[in-house]
């Protein structure tokens, strides 16, 4: 692999990284957040550097950009950058190149932008602080380049405060910051995670018809093997700091060699037509019913006039059987959150009836529903957030069923029960939360959950922030479960290639409403709503009716 | 499933590293090594002097420092200075640490309920926040001193009551910010009471706000009692305190300096002190910029 690299005649690389190694301060994991990486980026070519979370591959992007934190340091390698080595740079040329020669795009388009300056005064900043034009030309040259990332209405843009936009228009806008100077590498450390499907579909088309036109080199940094295979002409894979596959995409994705490469790709979720087989000697009387759920928030003040009203949920119907699984897919603001919290009541309903066991639980005030609260339970999205960060995995797991009264000895013994049963060890009892992983945060999220027995479980976005290995690990977890107790299920999510995997129905919502309904093999293979099937047509790396680019079905 | 056992840190980590930044912090070491100095000294000093701090010598009235076994001088009345300075440190430090404990329990309780529960019931208590802070503080000190007797006890009351509202505010605003994260919602799902989840899982994750504030409060209740006592409101003399130290000395400025410096001084040791600790507290506990 060595011998393929150096082969490459210099003029023809943009970037070249030449066993990076990076350090990472005593005390954590290992010792090296990168070691001996080395790879090129090819002019007018997009290079995927692709990884699971912790794998170095953001510290690669931060050390070509000068940006490591003051605790992580460059300890060897050198960093070619159009041909200058960059490493061991003066901070005031580091800073010359940086914008002008590689630039960067972020994954949270919000928090890099600066909330109070107009959009247009942030692109002209770029540039005056490289000294670029008067500002009548730096006004110019960002309307021009507002107009080159799509963006609607760019001389009204130009005077926008970044809070006003979706969020990929906010990528536009980075986008736009980005090129503000036409360097000739351009970094994009996971733009499109914080994004929908169909903005990501839409922004990945985007960065390619731009590196295109401009034949820019790009590196673009990501977690997701879709979009590997709908952007990349070479890929570089990472696990743990060291770079274990690198390749062109056709022959990574198609004939990958190393087994880690092998596992993730075996572990992306694809869309499937087939529909679960229906459990035998299933009642088809319904445990939950839901009867033209609404759910209405009011912003704003009504004492000073302008109220806001926004119908998060509106009208929403459906029934679900015993032991089988819903999934509840939709983009960001269509109100599949919000229905989840309405069904286990962590917000309070405006209208219609929500059916439990036959029993309307809308209606009920919190202390008549507390003693049915363990009848119904959630798993949440966020492994960090959803355990108290102060109380020991044992505590989290007992203190449901004592409030309920049970006896300390027995909460006790099936806690640990529960925590073998879901594959955490017994140890894990008397400790922390963040001593442990996202994987095996979300696995005592389910095992908390379980403590009751529940008929009904709502999983919200219960895998999207864990990596797709562990993502496969989680689901197998959840159907094993359900098959185990015959366990209801309301899983909601903005991945269709996850819902595919693990739902019986689907419904997919469109601003609180649900535009369709129906098993996987209707959803994905024949949709009858527009909205479904512009969803499934912005799923990355897939073609809906066939196997999809990425074929290694391992 | 392999990693399910690996980077298992040892238990407690994150508090160790709190101990740790604290320990970085040089100036909080300082005022922690300053206020057990004088804590020490305040306990164990009158035992070891010669003289009781009540003892009247009229032979040796105004005494400088370092004569004979007057090592910081006598006051008018022939008193020794140091006796005084140690007794009245007790008095000064245990009404600064009862202020604290006392403006903290009612502060946190307020913050925690306003903050949890919103709405009209957060609102009616935090403008009541607004209306005690709206009186000049110092003022109602000294028209409460002067219309109830002032007793330390009565003082340390006088000051709790027009100090909690910081902490009030710090635990409220906290409060709030952690209402609305996932675990606050696992305990609803979970059907624990809303006393359990305000006190139980919300109040352990605001700690270092509110020891942060409360050592800060230290600082701020032993300048009141010591400006009450000054302007004669405070604790009453014979019983000595650094403010009516100061108060019985402000006539002598400039035939006996000694006896406004000492007292003084001692005030300035101490009040740094814990601000000095306050800041290191705030520096260790401070987890946000902690996302490694």
């Amino acid at each position: 692999m060595i011998a393929s690299i150096q082969a490459v005649a210099p003029h023809d690389v943009a970037l070249s990284v030449r066993d990076l190694t990076v350090n990472l301060p005593q005390g954590m994991e290992r010792t090296h957040a990168v070691k001996d990486i080395s790879f090129d980026l090819k002019r007018g070519q997009i290079l995927c550097i692709i990884g699971e979370s912790g794998s170095g591959k953001s510290v690669t992007a931060n050390a070509i950009m000068g940006l490591l934190p003051k605790v992580i340091r460059l300890s060897s390698g050198v960093i070619q950058l159009e041909g200058m080595n960059i490493v061991g740079m003066s901070p005031d040329k580091l800073r010359n190149l940086r914008g002008r020669v590689v630039s960067m795009i972020f994954q949270d388009p919000l928090s890099a932008l600066n909330p109070l300056m107009t959009v247009g005064a942030q692109i002209d900043e770029v540039m005056a602080a490289h000294g670029f034009g008067t500002p009548q030309t730096c006004r110019n040259r960002a309307i021009e380049l507002l107009t080159e990332v799509g963006l609607p209405d760019p001389e009204l843009m130009y005077y926008q405060y970044p809070f006003r936009l979706s969020g990929g228009q906010r990528q536009r806008v980075m986008i736009a910051m980005a090129l503000a100077l036409e360097p000739t590498v351009l970094i994009a450390d996971e733009p499109t995670t914080a994004l929908d499907v169909t903005t990501q579909a839409q922004i990945l088309q985007l960065i390619r018809d731009i590196q295109r036109r401009k034949g820019m080199s790009v590196m673009f940094i990501t977690h997701d093997f879709g979009v590997v295979a709908e952007i990349a002409d070479s890929v570089v894979v990472m696990e743990k700091g060291h770079v274990v596959e690198q390749g062109s995409a056709e022959q990574v994705l198609k004939s990958p060699k190393h087994p880690y490469t092998q596992r993730l790709i075996a572990a992306v979720p694809h869309l499937t037509g087939e529909d679960r087989p229906r459990p035998e000697a299933a009642s088809n009387e319904p445990i939950l019913k839901v009867e033209g759920l609404v759910k209405t928030y009011r912003g704003g003040s009504a004492l000073f006039g302008a109220q806001r009203t926004v119908t998060a949920v509106n009208e929403v119907s459906f029934e679900l059987a015993p032991g089988r699984t819903l999934g509840v897919v939709g983009e960001s603001g269509s109100g599949k959150s919000s229905l989840g919290r309405l069904l286990i009541k962590l917000l309070d309903s405006d209208g219609g009836g929500i059916l439990f066991e036959g029993c309307d639980i809308a209606k009920l005030s919190e202390a008549k529903f507390r003693p049915l609260r363990p009848r119904i339970q959630m798993i949440f999205q966020d492994p960090f957030a959803s355990l108290n960060p102060r109380s020991t995995v044992g505590h989290i797991m007992t203190v449901g069923p004592l409030a309920h009264g049970m006896p300390y000895v027995q909460a006790r013994d099936e806690a640990r029960a529960l925590l073998a049963h879901v594959g955490l060890d017994a140890g894990a009892f008397g400790r922390y939360p963040h001593e442990f992983s996202g994987g095996q945060r979300q696995r005592i999220g389910i095992a908390r959950a379980l403590m009751f027995k529940p008929k009904l479980l709502i999983a919200d976005e219960a895998v999207s922030a864990l990596d797709v290995s562990i993502q496969a690990q989680i689901l197998q977890l959840l159907d094993q479960i359900q098959r185990e107790t015959g366990v209801s299920m309301v899983f909601i999510t903005h991945d269709l290639r996850v819902a595919s995997q693990i739902c019986d129905e689907i419904a997919v919502m469109q601003t609180g409403r649900i535009v369709e309904r129906g098993p996987p093999s209707q959803i994905f293979l024949n949709p009858q709503a527009a909205y479904t099937r512009q969803l499934v047509a912005a799923i990355p790396g897939e073609r809906p009716g066939n196997a999809g680019p990425v074929a290694a079905n391992a | 499933m392999t990693a399910l056992t690996a980077n298992a840190a040892p238990s407690r980590w994150s508090n160790n590293r709190a101990a740790r930044r604290f320990m970085r912090h040089r100036l909080a070491l300082l005022g922690l090594a300053m206020i057990i100095f004088l804590s020490l000294a305040c306990v164990l000093g009158p035992h070891l002097l010669p003289y009781d701090s009540l003892y009247i010598d009229l032979r040796a009235r105004f005494a400088p420092p370092l004569t004979g076994y007057h090592f910081l001088g006598t006051d008018p009345l022939g008193r020794d200075v140091a006796a005084r300075l140690l007794m009245a440190g007790r008095i000064s430090l245990l009404v600064g640490f009862f202020a604290m404990v006392l403006s903290t329990l009612i502060g946190t309780l307020v913050g925690v309920i306003a903050g949890y529960r919103g709405g009209w019931v957060g609102a009616t208590l935090m403008r009541t926040v607004d209306g005690f802070l709206s009186f000049p503080s110092i003022f109602l000190l000294l028209a409460l001193a002067a219309a109830l007797k002032p007793s330390p006890v009565m003082i340390t009351v006088i000051i709790a009551l027009t100090s909690w509202m910081e902490v009030a505010r710090i635990v409220e605003a906290e409060v709030r910010s952690l209402r609305e994260r996932e675990f606050v919602l696992a305990g609803r799902m979970l059907g624990l009471s809303g006393t359990h989840i305000m006190f139980r899982e919300i109040l352990p994750n605001a700690m270092g706000p509110i020891i942060v504030a409360s050592t800060l409060t230290v600082a701020r209740a032993i300048l009141m009692e010591a400006y009450i006592s000054f302007l004669g409101y405070g604790i009453q003399p014979p019983l000595p305190s650094w403010g009516n130290m100061l108060n019985g000395a402000q006539q002598y400025l400039g035939s006996a300096p000694w006896l406004a410096i000492i007292p003084g001084a001692a005030i300035t040791i101490a009040v740094t002190s814990f601000n000095f600790i306050g800041d290191g507290l705030r520096d260790a506990l401070d987890v946000r910029d902690d996302h490694i």
